[in-house]
């Protein structure tokens, strides 16, 4: 039976979510720890990863600093991506051999588990051929960035959902980027919760998870929610 | 010997680019070590070893992107048996992998050969070429039948190439090029049909240390590592064209000599020729909105802010502060924006949004004495207007010859985007604007 652990970080620096993930990812490589999504929120930071082009950073990580935007560099997929409050960022932490071991395949499924989310909203999002992330009426409501190590993987999404679109001017030369968009943005007043309850369930739905279980601290893992149906 | 395979990833996915070794050659690994990553589909791997010993060579190199089951490296087990004796400067220390059930290591996965294979090279027995060694082979217009291979199986090696290569000049390679200096290559094409009967005794790092240094290697900054990557992004997206006019700055020239002393005692800055450039070129970017714009796909996006950039040369860099709603600023107003940017520039006293949002660049060589360059577009917009020296000139002007203060200006614009009519219709109107200056500047 697969099951999924959900834990809910709140808001986290980003650094802290950063070695959280490696302990997980760590156990779950030594079968220690089911397949795991971690749900965070965290303060401003821009994070480049390993592909990353530094021309889409023009201000320094100095001047980030400075306008207390905490910058890193990490050894997931992609470019430079910024969070911040107001953004739902989820790390799926999941043995893909228990799965399709098919990177490609978690990618898509990733962005449809977002996509299918978005639509309980009522928000029509979609893929763009040829890139990966999840767009709506061509404005990007949320990146993926994924490292895999052993086939676990690590890292994973960030979706708009309050953010403050400014701060993407920060990471793309002159501030003429793919334009961004936040379900605030598109007019959806909804809760965080409800957010990251949608994100969860279509979680299940689309990796075909037999059971969910939320644990609410690191600290002490207690256990709550039965299994669900798929 | 282990080959060490580009790993399939996925179904749909038939290659990677390997981001980073992890290992370099000669280094010892264990088993289910991180050996490199590669990236597919905005998802970065670490692959591990599948084997336990020495890193003999590594054949593709960072940045690549080969097919899945290529071969990207070789690792010496002390398995391949007498014909490759394993290198005495690397013993193998590690205790044994410490992990009781390892899992397997995504690299052993069945390789789907058919898929991948290298074409045979026209010497079977010299086996399969590496990308790295068939693109060397191209780009020196090599036969690679007529390279003795010293790898596993009279494989060829990139020293094997970089060997013959050498061999063939009798120049040496550049140093920077490799570790692997020039191997002894007079020593008779090694039949190449052979087994590696007779292993060249060093074709690791240690020959090139020998040498004196003739290069000094230095890690470029973090700025120029974004200007170089900026650079070459622009000359790979954009179809540059430069176009050139002949302005007379005769008028503007009497005026600022009019008037810089006053200024300077008002506002204590000096009065140049760029914010009367930044003016006009702000008055033709809105009568000419498309040079004022940028592409999207396949959309093209008007600013409806005219927001110009100003490019300011650093020690060993380059910044480029932007004048925000330059078309509401006056002569006046744009100078202390210039200076007040570039001072901040050179202190690294810029704010982020102060080198962000810019629709047009403008760059002043002349200030450095030339007369016209080609400059490149600070992307993602679509023109850049180079401002050469003002030169006292004899020209003809009413079939009379006088002299007059010119200056060049060029326009590189985006061809993608933009025609040449546009682009000189564009430069006619800063030249008109420029040579019947009206207004005062105080």
């Amino acid at each position: 039976m697969r099951k999924l652990r959900v834990l809910d970080l709140g808001h986290l620096d980003w650094r802290e979510a950063f070695r959280l993930q490696e302990t997980y990812a760590e156990e779950r490589k030594q079968g220690l720890e089911s397949d795991i999504l971690l749900l965070v929120e965290h303060p401003h930071v821009v994070t480049m990863g390993r592909n990353g082009n530094e021309s889409n950073l023009l201000a320094s990580p100095e001047l980030l600093r400075r306008s207390g935007i905490a910058f890193y560099e990490t050894n997931r997929g992609g470019d430079v991506t910024y969070h911040g409050p107001g953004q739902v960022v989820g790390y799926p932490i999941f043995d893909l051999r228990d799965w399709k071991r098919d990177v490609g395949a978690f990618v898509r499924a990733v962005e449809e588990v977002l996509i299918r989310s978005l639509a309980a909203f009522g928000v029509v999002a979609e893929r763009v051929s040829g890139k990966t992330g999840v767009w709506v009426n061509g404005a990007k409501v949320a990146a993926i960035g994924i490292h895999l190590s052993r086939w676990v993987s690590s890292h994973g999404f960030a979706l708009n959902h309050e953010t403050s679109l400014q701060y993407f001017g920060y990471i793309v030369p002159c501030g003429l980027p793919d334009p961004v968009c936040s379900l605030e943005s598109l007019g959806m007043h909804v809760s965080r919760d409800a957010v990251c309850a949608e994100i969860v369930r279509h979680f299940v739905d689309v990796f075909e998870f037999h059971a969910v279980e939320t644990i609410q601290s690191p600290a002490a893992p207690v256990r709550c929610v039965a299994s669900e149906a798929t | 010997m282990t080959d060490v395979l580009m790993p399939q990833m996925g179904e749909s996915i038939v290659e990677g680019t390997l981001t980073r070794w992890l290992k370099k050659p000669g280094d010892a690994v264990k088993r289910d070590e991180p050996l490199f990553e590669i990236s597919t589909d905005k998802v970065d791997t670490e692959i591990p070893s599948p084997a336990e010993g020495v890193l003999k060579e590594t054949l593709v190199e960072a940045g690549a992107t080969v097919q899945i089951n290529t071969v990207v490296a070789r690792i010496d087990d002390g398995s391949a048996g007498a014909a490759a004796p394993a290198p005495a400067e690397a013993p193998k220390a590690e205790a044994p992998q410490p992990d009781p059930a390892p899992p397997a290591p995504v690299a052993a996965e069945a390789p789907v050969p058919a898929a991948a294979e290298p074409a045979p090279s026209s010497n079977e027995d010299s086996g399969p070429i590496s990308p790295l060694v068939r693109r060397m082979a191209r780009e020196h217009n090599l036969d690679l039948a007529k390279i003795p291979g010293t790898g596993a199986g009279g494989r060829i090696t990139k020293a094997d190439v970089e060997a013959y290569l050498a061999g063939q000049t009798a120049a040496p390679s550049p140093v920077a090029a490799s570790p692997v200096a020039a191997a002894p290559v007079a020593t008779a094409p090694a039949t190449p049909s052979a087994p590696p009967a007779a292993p060249k005794p060093a074709d690791v790092a240690p020959v090139a240390a020998a040498e004196a240094p003739r290069v000094r290697v230095e890690p470029m900054s973090i700025m120029r590592q974004k200007i170089a990557e900026h650079m070459v992004m622009s000359k790979a997206t954009s179809a540059h064209v430069t176009t050139v006019h002949r302005v007379d700055m005769t008028k503007i020239a009497k005026l600022r000599n009019a008037r810089k002393n006053l200024v300077k005692e008002r506002y204590g800055f000096s009065l140049t020729f760029l914010p009367f450039i930044t003016r006009a070129a702000a008055e033709a970017l809105r009568a000419f909105p498309i040079v004022n714009a940028s592409i999207q796909g396949s959309n093209v996006l008007y600013h409806n802010e005219v927001n110009v950039g100003i490019a300011v040369a650093l020690d060993n860099g380059l910044i480029v502060p932007v004048i925000k709603h330059a078309d509401e600023k006056n002569v006046i107003g744009l100078q202390r924006a210039i200076a007040d940017l570039a001072n901040r520039a050179r202190s690294k006293q810029l704010k982020p949004d102060e080198v962000q949002g810019g629709t047009f660049s403008i760059t002043n060589f002349g200030s450095f004495g030339s007369l016209f360059a080609t400059p490149v577009i600070n992307q993602p917009q679509i023109a850049i207007l180079g401002i050469g020296a003002v030169n006292k000139e004899v020209v003809v002007v009413d079939d009379a010859i006088a002299i007059r203060d010119m200056a060049y200006l060029a326009l590189t614009f985006d061809h993608r985007l933009i025609d040449g009519a546009l682009a000189d219709q564009f430069c006619l109107r800063i030249k008109t604007v420029l040579e019947n200056w009206s207004e005062d500047v105080l």
